[in-house]
């Protein structure tokens, strides 16, 4: 399993870089993660993590995508400009957010 | 994740088969053309054998040491249990009827995606162990041994059928490959050889009720949010209500359809037309899933997740049951659920409150498919639509595989379609109905990990549409299935670009003309609806 160090920490990702304990998430585990998606982290992208982050504390899991559009009040273009791999393999991955799996 | 390869290189597919014959042919684990295997706590969830984390890139797949006498006891088992499976390894004849048939063999051009020899992999272990020529003779009379390359190839080829039965319309034998390929997973999944992307979904099924893991709290809380952009589309504010004893109908939808786009825009549309009706019905946080991923593991599996249905419907106090679109959930419904859970005698006939259309063809069962429901509503004239709303697509159906190879749900869809929009154009007759060409990424094959052999699969679906979209201007492609909903897009975007997905009940919503309402001024999506767009 692929794991990414971050300080003295060793934290486990899953195949597809996403994060496998959510709990494990903190800025610089974000910074580190944007690195990695070759993203530059500014006030307009934290924004976003931060909404994400709140939306995970209170429902456990990642926002459909059409709800975050809209409560970040931003269109999906504005958000691929951002996270260049978009809401799910890029905002959410960022965010520490584990991935949805299903019919989705 | 493997890089995407261009539309030349995937078209470039050779039919020419190897020299090598297939029996020593190993498989080729190529990244994009398999799944992630499954995960150890997701496993251990459910109670599965060999709970751990592995690769299927890897040498080590991490077996139990006794792991070749457990798949024969289990096949051993199977064959004694299931008649059918005794039988379809037997009677083949190597007609190769079915063999150009399979999507995945249309789209890569590997032999054993012909479903004649898919089934020879399993096969060929069956005459070896338990038939007295492959005994005696081997190889000679078509048999091999169990190895650990046999299993791998297994693997890689049983999670690369979707389940869909194309085959086995064209099979004189009538030898359903795809009780062939649930047999071969059953068996892997004896020594915990799932993938991420199915096992992933049982496990939170299991514990949560619905495949994307999501609390009562949450999925309430995605509806309400639907109910109030209906309310700023409409004007109408909408009151489901969740978990309610005593009311008349209990409504069952996969869980996409409350997550994923764009099945949202069907659930407003099944929210829109419900309020319209004043149907009496609930939603259920429990059995808040209709779709079924333990179908894709083992029967057993499906069985324990199917369960919750009848057990909400009976403690709810309902009359019957209604469910949405959905694809193999209705294989699950219509063809296994009243055996395993059942007899649901606790539940009525199914009767349309609104027209007094009795559903005999859901005695048995107690649950009617929502296309069925709509279709009867309009035969009677019981909702007013205004397909002119609608006038913006040129739309086509894909027939989702389950429900009409499985169910025979062919003439429904369409009549909704047709009532509600006014442009309509039928791909050609050998890609519909009954024939209808596989998305590429049911049966649990839709991650992205696998995104090369999910574009081949589907490619001969995307080219029936291209046709269409060619001949007469198509721009949406309609459906019945939540897979389809998230499978199509990606497919469209990279064979058909222009070509968008939706449910038809996200037809139906735009169509529907509810009382009260406000002149509207978008569709679901938000785009301005084709008249206005004229004005402007």
């Amino acid at each position: 399993m692929a794991e990414i160090v971050v300080g003295d920490r060793h934290i486990p990702l899953d195949e597809d870089g996403f994060l496998e304990d959510a709990s494990m998430w903190d800025e610089e585990v974000a910074n580190f993660l944007a690195k990695t998606e070759e993203v530059e982290l500014t006030e307009e992208h934290w924004e976003i993590i931060k909404y994400l982050r709140k939306y995970f504390d209170d429902f456990n899991v990642a926002p459909p995508v059409r709800r975050m559009v809209k409560d970040v009040h931003r269109d999906l273009q504005t958000i691929y400009a951002l996270f260049p791999s978009g809401p799910g393999k890029g905002a959410c991955k960022i965010a520490g957010l584990p991935k949805p799996t299903g019919c989705v | 994740m493997a890089k995407l390869p261009k539309q030349d290189e995937l078209l470039q597919i050779s039919y020419k088969p190897p020299k090598t014959p297939w029996m020593d042919l190993p498989v080729d684990f190529k990244p994009g053309t398999y799944c992630h295997g499954a995960k150890g706590k997701d496993l251990q969830a459910v109670g599965f054998p060999n709970a751990r984390d592995w690769s299927p890139g890897e040498e080590d797949w991490k077996l139990p040491e006794e792991w070749k006498d457990t798949v024969l006891a289990g096949m051993a088992d199977r064959l004694g249990k299931y008649r059918s499976f005794r039988l379809f390894m037997d009677v083949c004849v190597r007609c190769g009827a079915c063999a150009d048939k399979c999507h995945f063999y249309m789209g890569s051009g590997d032999p054993k995606n012909m479903p004649v020899l898919r089934a020879e992999l399993m096969r060929s272990v069956y005459r070896r162990y338990f038939t007295k020529s492959g005994q005696l003779f081997g190889r000679l009379a078509g048999a091999r041994d169990l190895t650990v390359d046999v299993l791998k190839e297994w693997w890689y080829y049983f999670y690369q059928c979707t389940e869909c039965r194309r085959c086995s319309v064209f099979c004189p034998y009538g030898i359903d490959q795809a009780e062939i390929t649930i047999m071969g997973r059953e068996l892997l999944n004896l020594l915990g050889l799932n993938t991420e992307w199915i096992s992933g979904p049982v496990a939170n099924c299991y514990m949560k009720g619905n495949h994307v893991g999501l609390e009562p709290h949450t999925m309430v809380s995605n509806i309400e949010y639907l109910v109030d952009d209906i309310e700023t589309l409409t004007g109408i504010h909408i009151t489901p209500s969740f978990n309610r004893k005593g009311a008349e109908i209990l409504f069952v939808v996969p869980s996409g359809d409350y997550y994923a786009d764009p099945g949202m825009y069907t659930c407003m549309g099944y929210l829109m037309l419900f309020e319209e009706l004043g149907l009496d019905y609930t939603w259920s946080t429990y059995a808040g899933e209709g779709g079924n991923f333990g179908f894709f593991t083992s029967n057993e599996m499906a069985k324990r997740l199917n369960a919750k249905i009848y057990a909400e419907a009976k403690r709810l106090g309902v009359k019957w049951i209604l469910g949405g679109e959905c694809g193999h959930m209705w294989r699950v419904l219509n063809q296994y659920m009243d055996t395993w859970n059942g007899p649901a005698d606790f539940l009525e006939e199914p009767v349309s409150p609104i027209t007094g259309t009795k559903f005999t063809n859901a005695t048995s069962t107690k649950m009617v498919h929502i296309a069925e429901f709509t279709a009867d509503l309009i035969h009677h004239n019981k909702i007013k639509l205004d397909p002119s709303r609608n006038d913006n697509l040129r739309v086509t159906f894909h027939d989702s595989c389950n429900p009409a190879r499985g169910m025979g749900i062919l003439e429904e869809p369409r009549y909704i379609i047709k009532n509600v929009c006014n442009n309509f154009f039928e791909m050609p007759e050998d890609t519909i109905r009954e024939k209808t060409l596989c998305c590429g990424s049911g049966a649990g094959l839709n991650p992205g990990e696998n995104m090369e052999v999910r574009l081949r699969g589907g490619f001969p679906r995307a080219n029936a549409v291209k046709y269409v979209q060619e001949k007469h201007g198509v721009n949406m492609l309609a459906n019945i299935c939540a897979v389809d909903r998230v499978a199509l897009p990606t497919l469209m975007d990279y064979w058909v670009p222009g070509v968008g997905v939706c449910g038809v009940h996200e037809l139906v919503g735009n169509a529907l003309v509810m009382k009260g309402e406000k002149k509207r001024e978008t569709d679901m999506r938000g785009e301005p609806l084709p008249e206005r767009s004229a004005e402007a």
